[in-house]
């Protein structure tokens, strides 16, 4: 099938459209951060730093990034472990029930977040008697998280082959430094690309995370959600927007040169 | 020695300490190898998870004691029936699926032209910055972008101003808005499986559909849609089920309206009725459980 030029061009014009409507909103919410307005009017009457400055005074707003970065560091390090055993087993093994096992690793995800979210609820309250707080958003999140973990290392280990690790066995290295000196570190970028997503799927949640905070714990993504509303913090929230998704950007840059990296390996 | 003379290899002559016996153990046994893999993982899916689901499930069949607020453990199906027969509970059940059809066909139009563009015409270079482009919305805020959304339509907002010299309007706050948002939210989702699939139709049967006789849409009907389907119905599983567990977008942007998500929400919360939130999430898991069986017949689920 060969294109006509027309229809390149339409196809081209038609993604460059959908572009323009994905970053459209956030362009949206970086120029109302400096806009006098606060109820979101376009054109932007005046443009002010005033919000700029305040949003970095809030307390609330400070306390929400530590609290969901110490949670999205828990989570992230549980789903790191559990992950890559899973991943291990599921790769290198073959055995009775490994379908059903990989259909449960995608459960927490493939099944809606309220889903998730309320049977964590119920589990907590009703049935185990503990109070929500950090610890059971961090079970929960972890919970989650281990599919980000497990997709980016099965991959790995499905292109890595076995051959380095039956050599590193043949020449008599024992089971746990044949992981450590040889499957480790061809595992390196692929569990710090799958970290990051964890991490950030972590810091991001908030479906999940009503249902298992309680009443003492505010993430950032609940401090925005409480703060949405009130006119008087809805410009500080815009700016908090915009700060996340800059800081978001780190995270992509590295996992762009890892894959890059990879690329090049091959 | 102690050891078995069968296994005798370089290494062993070593050391014979614990960790050195242990060691020799597991790479003799690979069934306990696997078994010490598998324990930590799935006591903690098993144990968190699934222990969750079950309870769920029998929460549904208990009761609430209207004085205490206490959740009693006599088994009755009064939230079953209440959930099933309830008129409340078939709108919004009706809404919600619709709204989840709707954001599912929306995004899918969207995924297939940028997707084919992405694979099929554009070089190398402008294919890996398109990836990027698609992906880096992703790890924005969920909030972030429905609040971006929220901007965007919002009285004397965006939409408003472009959509008023054609003589247009912007859809303001309701379900309309609702339906944009989710489509947008869930649109990479989509867009990547559609892209993957795409990539592995080799170019060489685009060429031979064409030296055939048959013209672009012929192939794009019968070669490649038939390959396509599996990742379609991939990226599908994505975007259907988060729209039917959503309840904060519909709070930001859908104005007065309700869908599945916000009485769950509503019954753990204000009415402090576990029972009947659980009986009402056994409806998203009953849809998501035939769809997901359903999407399992066309394969889909290796697309994932």
């Amino acid at each position: 099938m060969r294109l006509s030029r027309a229809a390149r061009v339409t196809l081209g014009t038609v993604t460059t459209l959908i572009l323009a409507v994905i970053y459209l909103p956030l362009f949206v919410v970086f120029v109302n951060s400096f806009s006098t307005s606060t109820n979101l009017t376009w054109p932007p009457p005046g443009f002010t730093l005033e919000w700029w400055g305040k949003a970095f005074q809030n307390a609330g707003a400070l306390e929400g990034i530590t609290t969901s970065v110490q949670i999205a560091l828990a989570a992230t390090a549980i789903s790191l472990i559990l992950g890559t055993m899973i991943s291990l087993a599921l790769q290198r093994f073959d055995f009775f029930g490994r379908d059903a096992v990989s259909l449960l690793v995608i459960l927490p995800i493939a099944l809606p977040g309220i889903v998730t979210g309320i049977a964590l609820n119920n589990f907590f309250r009703t049935i185990l008697d503990v109070r929500l707080g950090i610890a059971t958003i961090i079970v929960a999140h972890a919970t989650f998280c281990i599919v980000t973990v497990f997709n980016n290392v099965i991959a790995r280990l499905r292109r890595m082959g076995t051959s380095l690790e039956e050599a590193s066995a043949d020449l008599g290295a024992g089971v746990w430094t044949t992981f450590r000196l040889v499957t480790f570190p061809q595992l390196r970028s692929a569990l710090l690309a799958g970290g990051l997503l964890a991490f950030a799927l972590s810091f991001d949640e908030i479906i999940v995370t009503t249902f298992t905070a309680g009443a003492g714990v505010t993430t950032l993504p609940i401090w925005i959600l409480d703060n949405l509303f009130r006119p008087n913090q809805a410009p500080i929230v815009n700016v908090i927007a915009v700060v996340l998704v800059i800081v978001s950007i780190v995270p992509i840059y590295l996992a762009q040169r890892l894959s890059g990296s990879e690329q090049l390996q091959k | 020695m102690t050891s078995t003379p069968t296994t005798a290899r370089a290494g062993d002559s070593l050391t014979e300490s614990p960790a050195r016996k242990v060691s020799v153990f597991l790479s003799q046994h690979a069934r306990v190898r696997l078994g010490l893999l598998l324990s930590a993982p799935l006591f903690w899916l098993g144990l968190v998870y699934i222990a969750a689901l079950a309870a769920l499930l029998i929460t549904a069949f208990w009761t609430v004691d209207s004085f205490t607020g206490q959740v009693q453990t006599t088994w009755t199906l009064d939230n079953i029936i209440t959930v099933l027969t309830g008129s409340l509970y078939q709108t919004v059940t009706l809404r919600t699926v619709g709204v989840a059809l709707l954001v599912t066909i929306v995004d899918i139009l969207v995924a297939l032209p940028i997707a084919f563009f992405m694979a099929k015409v554009a070089s190398p270079r402008l294919q890996r910055i398109l990836v990027i482009a698609v992906l880096m919305p992703l790890w924005a805020s969920y909030l972030v972008k429905v609040y971006a959304w929220r901007s965007v339509l919002s009285q004397g907002g965006i939409a408003e101003w472009i959509a008023q010299p054609f003589g247009g309007s912007s859809p303001g706050y309701g379900l309309p808005a609702t339906i944009i948002t989710l489509a947008y939210l869930w649109l990479p989702y989509v867009i990547l499986p559609i892209y993957a699939g795409l990539e592995r139709v080799p170019n060489s049967l685009l060429e031979a559909s064409s030296d055939l006789g048959a013209k672009t849409w012929r192939t794009l009907g019968s070669v490649v849609l038939p390959m396509l389907w599996p990742a379609i119905i991939a990226g599908s599983i994505f975007s259907f089920s988060l729209s039917l567990g959503d309840y904060i977008t519909v709070n930001i942007v859908g104005g007065a309206n309700q869908l599945l998500g916000n009485l769950v929400y509503t019954n753990v919360g204000a009415a402090n009725n576990l029972p009947l939130a659980a009986a009402i999430a056994l409806i998203p898991i009953a849809i998501m459980v035939v769809y997901l069986t359903a999407a399992r017949r066309t394969g889909a689920l290796n697309n994932l």
